[in-house]
This record gives C-alpha cells, sequence and structure tokens, in this order.
C-alpha cells in the first residue's frame, strides 16, 4: 500500500514561534524522502503534521489526493517509528505488532500470524513472546518498524529512527530499511540530522533549515550542485573561498574564474568540497595545460590524517597564507607536514553564493 | 567496641519498634484471664474466642469491605485526576493539584468531625457506606500523589503510538495507559487498604450499628483486658503484613525488572 503526498502552504506557529514557514511539498507514491537539518529546523514538526499529531496553522496536507489536515492520528493511512521507540512494555513483540491489528478488529488467530510474519521480515520471528524490555536497542527498533508496517501503511513515517544506534548498526540498519521499502514500495519519509545516514538511504533529500526548505533533490544533486550556502555546508565539509563579482564571471585570490554570480551580491563565496582539490607534486603538475582547471598554487602541508578511504589534510596557500584549505588527498602516500604540493581544481565541481550576514 | 556499638543501636531500635507488637501477640497465647505476666501456656483458647464471637467476626468482614471498596474507590478518582492533570494543560494545574493533595495534612479527627456534620445536614444516616466516604476522602490524595507521581514521558510516547495505530481514547487508557500504570496503582491500592484496614476515629465517628474491626475492639477494650483482645489484634496484624507483603511482592518486585 502506498500514496502520494501532497504538503501545500503550511504554516505552523507554537505560540510566537514559527515552525513551519510556507512549506509546499510533492511526495510521489513510494518514494523514499529524507527530511534533513539541524535541531529545530521544523523537519519533526513537519512530520508531526503528516502523522496527525499537530493540525497545522495553516495551510493543506493530502494523502492520497485526500485532505486529511483536519483528520486525526488515529484515521490516517500514516504509522510512525519513533525516535525512543514507544514500544509497549507489558505487551509481548507479538501483541506489540499486532496491536494495529486489534484496533483494525482483526480476528487473534490472524493478527497472531500476521505479527509473527512481520517479527520474521525484521529477523526477530523466533522473539514472538518476549517483552521489550528483553532486548536491544537495534532489536527495539525493528520491533517499532514491524508494528508501524503491519497495518499496512500508504505511508510511513520514521522519526529519528537511528538516532540511538551505534554507527556500525545504523549502517545495517539503513541498508535494511531501504530493501524493505523497495520490496513493500510503501512512501516513506524519514527525518534525520545526519547527512550521510540521508544520503545513504533516500531517493530525495530535503534540506530544511529555521522551518523553510533550503534545498531538494537527489542526494548527488544536493551535494554537488546545492541550492544554497546552507545545504552545502549541511552535506557536507566544504571550504569557503571569499570571491567577487568581475566583468566576466567571479575573481578570486586564485584567479578569475567563468562562473555566474548570483545577481545583486558584492560579497560572494565559492564552496569548494574536499575531494574536489587535487594535489600534485611541484613541477609535476599537468592541470596548466587544461584549460578548465583553475590553479591554486603551491601550498604547504600543516597536517595529514589517515581516514581509510583518504586522507585528509589542512593546507596553507602561498598565494592566500590566512586561508586554511581542507583538501582530501588519495589515501596511498599521505604527505608529510612541511610538504609542498601544487593544488587546482575543476571549476565545474564549485558552487557560488552570496555571502550572508554573519555567516 | 567500635564495631559493636552499630549492631547494639540497631537491636535497640528495632527492639523499641517490635516489643509491643512482640508483647502483644505472645500474651494472646495466654492460658489464663489477663494478657499480664507470668506467661502461661501457650494455648489456642482466645484465639477459639475470637472466631467465635459473631459480633468480632462480623466487624472484620465489614472492615474488608469498607477497606476494599474504599480503596478501589480511592485508586479510581486519584488515577482519573492524576490522568487529567498529567496530559491536559489546565488553568491553575498548580493550584488544582496542590487542593488534591492538601487533605493529607488535615488531622482525621477535623476530617470525620466535619464529615459528621456534612451528613447531618443532607440526611444521610450513619453506616457502613458514610465510613467508606470517609476513607476514600483521606486515601484519594494519596492515591493521587502516588499515581500521579508515577506518569511519565514514556507512557505520553506510547499512547502516542497507539493513537497513530487507531486506538481511540477509550482503548489508549484501557490498553496502554492503566497497564504501564499498574505497578503504581496497585501500590496506592494497597496502601490504601492498610490505612482504611486499621483506621479508627472516621470510622468510631461515621458508623453506628455496622462496625468496622477498630472499632469494635475499641468496645472490647471498653470492658477491660484480656487476652481476647491481643488476640484479636494479632488477627489484625497478621492480615497488615499481607498486606504489605502483597505490596512487596506485586509493586516493588515487578519495578525492579
Amino acid at each position: 500500500m502506498t500514496a502520494p503526498i501532497v504538503l501545500d502552504g503550511l504554516n505552523h506557529h507554537f505560540g510566537p514561534f514559527h515552525a513551519l514557514k510556507d512549506i509546499a511539498l510533492e511526495i510521489a507514491a513510494g518514494e523514499y524522502v529524507a527530511l534533513l537539518g539541524p535541531s529545530g529546523c521544523g523537519k519533526t514538526t513537519l512530520l508531526s503534521v503528516l502523522g496527525g499529531f499537530i493540525v497545522p496553522t495553516a495551510g493543506r496536507v493530502l494523502i492520497g489526493g485526500r485532505d486529511l489536515t483536519q483528520v486525526p492520528p488515529a484515521r490516517r493511512p500514516t504509522t510512525t517509528v519513533f525516535q525512543d521507540y514507544a514500544l509497549f512494555p507489558h505487551m509481548s513483540l507479538r501483541d506489540n505488532v499486532g496491536f494495529g491489528l486489534r484496533m483494525a478488529g482483526m480476528a487473534r488467530r490472524d493478527r497472531h500470524a500476521r505479527a509473527e510474519d512481520k517479527l520474521a521480515m525484521v529477523g526477530l520471528g523466533a522473539e514472538a513472546g518476549k517483552r521489550p524490555h528483553e532486548l536491544s536497542g537495534g532489536q527495539r527498533q525493528r520491533v517499532a518498524l514491524a508494528r508501524a508496517l503491519a497495518v499496512e501503511p500508504d505511508v510511513l513515517l520514521l522519526d529519528e529512527p537511528l538516532g540511538a544506534l551505534d554507527l556500525k548498526l545504523r549502517r545495517a540498519m539503513q541498508d535494511e530499511l531501504k530493501a524493505i521499502q523497495r520490496r513493500i514500495g510503501t512512501t516513506f519519509v524519514h527525518v534525520t540530522h545526519d547527512q550521510e545516514e540521508a544520503m545513504a538511504i533516500a531517493d530525495r533529500i530535503v534540506v530544511m533549515n529555521a522551518g523553510r526548505i533550503e534545498d531538494q533533490g537527489a542526494p548527488d544533486r544536493i551535494y554537488r550542485r546545492p541550492a544554497s550556502l546552507f545545504a552545502a555546508g549541511f552535506m557536507g565539509e566544504m571550504n569557503r573561498i571569499a570571491a567577487r563579482p568581475a566583468a566576466a564571471g567571479i575573481e578570486t585570490r586564485f584567479g578569475p574564474l567563468a562562473l555566474a554570480a548570483p545577481p545583486g551580491a558584492d560579497d560572494l563565496i565559492l564552496c569548494l568540497r574536499p575531494e574536489a582539490i587535487r594535489a600534485e607534486a611541484i613541477g609535476a603538475s599537468k592541470v596548466e595545460t587544461g584549460p578548465a582547471a583553475l590553479r591554486i598554487g603551491p601550498a604547504t602541508v600543516l597536517d595529514a590524517a589517515f581516514f581509510g578511504t583518504h586522507c585528509r589534510a589542512h593546507l596553507r596557500p602561498e598565494r592566500a597564507p590566512e586561508v586554511t584549505l581542507v583538501a582530501h588527498l588519495p589515501a596511498k602516500a599521505p604527505p608529510a607536514a612541511g610538504t609542498v604540493l601544487d593544488l587546482s581544481f575543476d571549476p565545474d565541481e564549485v558552487s557560488v553564493f552570496a555571502a550572508e550576514a554573519g555567516r | 567496641m567500635t564495631r559493636v556499638l552499630p549492631w547494639l543501636y540497631l537491636c535497640l531500635a528495632f527492639g523499641f519498634i517490635y516489643l509491643p507488637v512482640g508483647a502483644l501477640v505472645l500474651f494472646s497465647f495466654q492460658d489464663g484471664s489477663l494478657p499480664v505476666p507470668p506467661f502461661n501456656g501457650p494455648s489456642l483458647k482466645w484465639y477459639g474466642a475470637v472466631l467465635a464471637d459473631r459480633g468480632l467476626m462480623a466487624a472484620m468482614l465489614n472492615s474488608l469491605v469498607v477497606a476494599v471498596g474504599s480503596s478501589a474507590v480511592a485508586c479510581a478518582l486519584g488515577f482519573l485526576a492524576a490522568y487529567g492533570l498529567a496530559r491536559h494543560a489546565l488553568p491553575a494545574s498548580g493550584l488544582l493539584r496542590a487542593a488534591l493533595i492538601a487533605p493529607m495534612t488535615v488531622s482525621y479527627l477535623i476530617v470525620g468531625l466535619g464529615l459528621l456534620i456534612v451528613f447531618g445536614r443532607l440526611g444521610i444516616g450513619l453506616s457502613l457506606w458514610s465510613a467508606g466516604i470517609g476513607h476514600v476522602v483521606i486515601n484519594l490524595p494519596l492515591c493521587f500523589a502516588l499515581i500521579y507521581a508515577a506518569m511519565g514521558g514514556q507512557q505520553v510516547n506510547a499512547e502516542r503510538a497507539a493513537r497513530d495505530l487507531g486506538a481511540g481514547e477509550w482503548r489508549v487508557l484501557a490498553l496502554v495507559t492503566v497497564p504501564m500504570l499498574a505497578p503504581a496503582i496497585l501500590a496506592a491500592f494497597f496502601l490504601a487498604m492498610t490505612f482504611s484496614w486499621d483506621e479508627f476515629i472516621i470510622a468510631f465517628l461515621l458508623t453506628r450499628f455496622d462496625v468496622t474491626l477498630p472499632v469494635e475492639i475499641w468496645s472490647l477494650l471498653r470492658s477491660g483486658l484480656s487476652p481476647k483482645t491481643n488476640a484479636v489484634g494479632s488477627l489484625v496484624f497478621v492480615i497488615s503484613v499481607i498486606l504489605v507483603l502483597g505490596l512487596e511482592v506485586f509493586v516493588f518486585r515487578r519495578r525492579r525488572q
């Protein structure tokens, strides 16, 4: 079971606090969407509006084409996996998972069979008679997922469901969530503040900040071509290089670049991902021949740390010694501190934004 | 010496607490007509006399009925008050909470006298019912405080999950809230029962023909000391111990899990 979602002109106020500002969002049936943002950005409020726990001050919520803005949670085709799981401690796992079916009036034998099915789906088929307190955090998480999916909702809402798990388990659950979503085809809306998690699971990421949607799109698009400085910064580490508009593009400390500047801004910021920086030994550079590449020039390695897949280095460019650049260099040969490398980058890999006051 | 002192203190403290009860129980087995030393016996004849005494047996049954009934009502009312105050933002909720707990500070004598006056004005006759109402009045604050203190975020989230899965308010209450609060509700129930079981002043003021056990024992005492009073006192003590053990087994052991 699956359904599309349309959010139209949503606004919500908690007293004087404007928690959601003109949210308009369409989610296709069967899509896996991640709502990504820092705490307090409104992502959980938006999820509560979808689940029916909050009636928005203004705007409409359409699920499967029906206006459900005023409909309480019990009568919505949505279920939620809560952050703290919210399992019923006095019930067996079987009764926890079968609770929604019991509310729907399904006979005991049928709902037990269905509950055991769902528990088997999350790998807990043998534990149906246990109580939640006998389980580990990861297992409770799975029970919460099975319970929410047992009623076969059109839309599953997940509120930071993996936040309490350790990194390894979180990775495993991300893969599992995505696999389950592919199999059952239900629309998933997943709230997280972890951009890696969002990239790992979602078809589409919606980046939120201060109650607004900053950017939305496929993970690689948001990472490579973010729509705003905030989205760029939230999606991963980046170097901010000051720039100014020039006759043909923009002017930076490292030379001109043929990039379109946002109109009406005098101070610009060039966002450069650490892995977009290329480094070569002085004199061995071939990049000067490529017309598209921009040379940063010689830079001194301040320190370098080995990360397995790459080597993360801080560098001080000679042409702008007040700037410290972060670069992800190939992991094979971590440079020693003090080494001078020739840096360059491909202008296709950067984004330009107007500098905002106070950032 | 310094190692002996704590043990000496312990023995003295426990002796101070349990010596009167021990003497009471010991002389209930007295084979004679006065519960004073020297001890002759043991004999079970006074227990026989108690069990054969219809007035005492009837009073014991009355006490049980009043204790169970008034505790159940106090728990139900206390739970509803706690649920309302914990789940809804009410105006002056701090004041409401204080007003619910305040009767704990009023002496039983004042509560009993007040109820006596009110019942008299309303033309309500004195009976086990009026004593039961009196016990609800004194136990309600206790039940409310115990149950309210046990209501936390964990239940709020579970209730939210139940609503999300399609439960209406009554089913949320019956299938999630009450079972999750069962330890606190049982604790309140057992504690209210022990208080009602040996409460004297209110029962004395608010009963007339059918009386509760403490009132019956009091009238027994007026006719002088007898090992029979010791025997009935011992029985009361045993039942109180059973109630406290019930509290321990059902409530505290579960909470520790």
